[in-house]
């Protein structure tokens, strides 16, 4: 269970103007601004979640994150993760959870996986048997075996990150709060992740908080999503939800040709990609069109989606009103 | 502590494996200490005809391999190591795992002592191969002194370079710090030229600063410089005192830099 409350984390960052002159000053006189990273965020995650962390880049995600992994100290507010102060990172704690952030690595990088899991199981203080059971399920879901023996350096990005989750997850958290864990992988790769981090939630009713560019992880894995920007909470709910209450109007794709004028009649025309034609049509109008389209000659491959995700959260960050600049400050928001 | 020295075997053994897969860079480290090889055969040309002052040719030849052998053993690049992880960020890694930072940069440097004994043995061979083995002690008392001296330096030279390292909390460019450490060491610890031949006033300044344990007393004590086993022991106890004061100076240095790491972040 996580719980946050109010939560505020203020960064005090250098000014200084460019400018020889201003460079001369700040050496006698600094003179600072205060970046308000987060800026009172509450919400409450219960065991077994899994939850979509949102926000545009220097929104307050990984500062939040590393709140609540223990890395940050809050400027102010209450934070609660798995019955601990995350702050005091008490061994009990760590046991607990795992921060995986897919720009940074924990795998040695001239040795094998193998060492490191080895290394972490012994840090983590993890029984031989234990250990052994959990390392031969995480090798079946993510199929290290092959990996396992390689030098570290010699492994794809994709296969690193599936060698990272096995280190990040041998000592069984129960929380995982998850940076950015498909970021550069190609699509295979990320689905092999995504459906791996569903399993192992499923599997040990792990709570899952997981911040992504990439909007498809969010929608095949966060029935809930956060949404931050300008370390402010700018929605907490199901994701659905949100999606209906931002863009109402379904998205209506198909295969043919149809006149302009009727298209107009139908729907406002999204995008027209060689001889696939995507309309965005209200809710209460589908059926009209659908039957409409279908009666056309020579339409096919009819498809009804909600928009994506990218769009919703554009909008979103594009709606919300009198929001604080986001600033990103020394790499830690 | 407990969760510490369960983990040190497992530390210990995947840092000897990453010592041997950095062989090659690590023996080209190594390899690039020559300046006791340099002082070496300038001393010895300098006392080819008679001695100078209390060294002999052979004194030469000896203090300056102890030097090699003393400065290889108990040498690490843990400042780097660290300034590298705060500037990087993956420190954040270390600090989420359940033993204390420098438990596991201690097992990492311990493990590397293995690789540097068998690049020292051929300058121990060496050195008893010459007239240096007439030089060096034999009695079993300063022997074990010379032991516990060595530990004494390699403890002191890892605290300093964990405080120095420590330092990249606060300071961008703190591994200009090392090469600062780095002048002093070289004028004040023995490196260069024995403590007995500097001017008077700088081996008073030797005696008082840290610098001497880290390589001249295990260098002395080995070659004998000292009156007997009770002056010897003397040295070693002061070193160690240097050594506890610096080890607490780097844990407070680390904390300091930790609160500051959590409170800004890197």
């Amino acid at each position: 269970m996580i719980e946050v409350r109010d939560l505020k984390k203020h960064f005090k960052v250098h000014k200084r103007p460019p400018g020889l002159a201003a460079a001369l000053r700040s050496v006698v006189r600094r003179t600072y601004d205060t970046v308000k990273a987060v800026d009172g965020v509450s919400f409450r995650i219960e065991r077994g979640e899994r939850v979509g962390f949102l926000g545009p880049n220097g929104a307050g995600k990984t500062t939040t994150l590393k709140v609540l992994a223990g890395l940050l100290h809050p400027t102010a507010g209450e934070v609660t993760v798995a019955a601990h102060r995350p702050q005091k990172r008490a061994a009990a704690f760590l046991r607990q959870i795992t921060l995986v952030m897919g720009q940074k690595q924990q795998l040695i990088w001239d040795l094998p996986p193998a060492d490191t899991w080895t290394l972490n199981g012994a840090v983590f203080g993890v029984a031989a048997a234990e250990y052994a059971k959990t390392l031969a399920e995480l090798t079946e879901l993510l199929d290290l075996k092959e990996l396992a023996q390689k030098p570290t350096r010699q492994l794809s990005l994709g296969e690193r990150m599936k060698c990272e989750l096995a280190a990040a997850l041998l000592h069984r958290p129960t929380t995982l709060f998850l940076d950015e864990p498909t970021i550069g992988l190609d699509v295979a790769m990320q689905v092999t992740i995504r459906e791996f981090i569903r399993e192992y939630n499923q599997r040990h009713d792990a709570t899952v908080m997981l911040t992504s560019h990439y909007m498809d992880d969010v929608v095949a894995l966060c029935p809930r999503v956060i949404v931050i920007d300008g370390g402010r909470l700018i929605h907490d709910g199901d994701l659905r939800a949100l999606v209906k209450a931002m863009m109402p109007d379904k998205r209506v794709s198909f295969s043919g040709a149809v006149a302009a004028e009727v298209l107009d009649r139908l729907g406002r025309l999204v995008s027209r990609d060689g001889a696939r034609t995507t309309l965005e049509v209200a809710e209460h109008r589908l059926r009209e069109v659908i039957g409409h389209l279908l009666g056309v000659d020579g339409i096919g491959d009819l498809a009804i989606e909600d928009p994506p995700l990218e769009d919703v959260m554009r909008k979103l960050f594009k709606d919300k009103t009198a929001a604080p600049t986001p600033v990103e400050s020394q790499g830690a928001t | 502590m407990r969760a510490e020295l369960r983990a040190m075997p497992t530390m210990l053994r995947i840092g000897l494996a990453e010592t041997i897969a950095y062989r090659a860079e690590m023996i080209v480290w190594i390899l690039t200490t020559t300046m006791p090889l340099v002082m070496l055969s300038l001393w010895t040309s300098v006392a080819d005809e008679a001695p100078f002052r209390a060294y002999t040719q052979a004194d030469f030849v000896a203090y300056y391999l102890a030097a090699l052998i003393v400065r290889n053993l108990t040498s690490n690049w843990v400042a780097w190591q660290i300034g590298e992880e705060i500037r990087m960020g993956t420190l954040s890694m270390r600090l989420l795992r359940p033993v204390h930072p420098f438990a596991s940069y201690l097992a990492t440097h311990l493990a590397a002592i293995p690789l540097r004994l068998v690049v020292v043995t051929p300058v121990i061979v060496i050195m008893f191969l010459t007239d240096a083995r007439h030089v060096v002690i034999d009695d079993p008392a300063r022997a074990g002194l010379f032991v516990l001296s060595l530990a004494g330096a390699w403890l002191l030279t890892f605290g300093t370079f964990v405080a120095i390292g420590a330092l990249a909390f606060f300071l961008e460019k703190s591994m200009a710090l090392v090469e600062v450490y780095f002048g002093l060491f070289m004028l004040l610890s023995g490196y260069l030229i024995p403590i007995d031949l500097m001017p008077g006033w700088m081996a008073a300044a030797a005696e008082w600063l840290p610098f001497r344990y880290m390589l001249g007393a295990p260098v002395e004590i080995l070659i004998g410089r000292h009156a007997d086993a009770a002056a010897a022991a003397a040295v070693v106890m002061t070193q160690w005192a240097w050594a506890a004061i610096m080890l607490v100076t780097a844990a407070l240095a680390w904390r300091a830099g930790v609160r500051r790491f959590e409170a800004y972040g890197a």
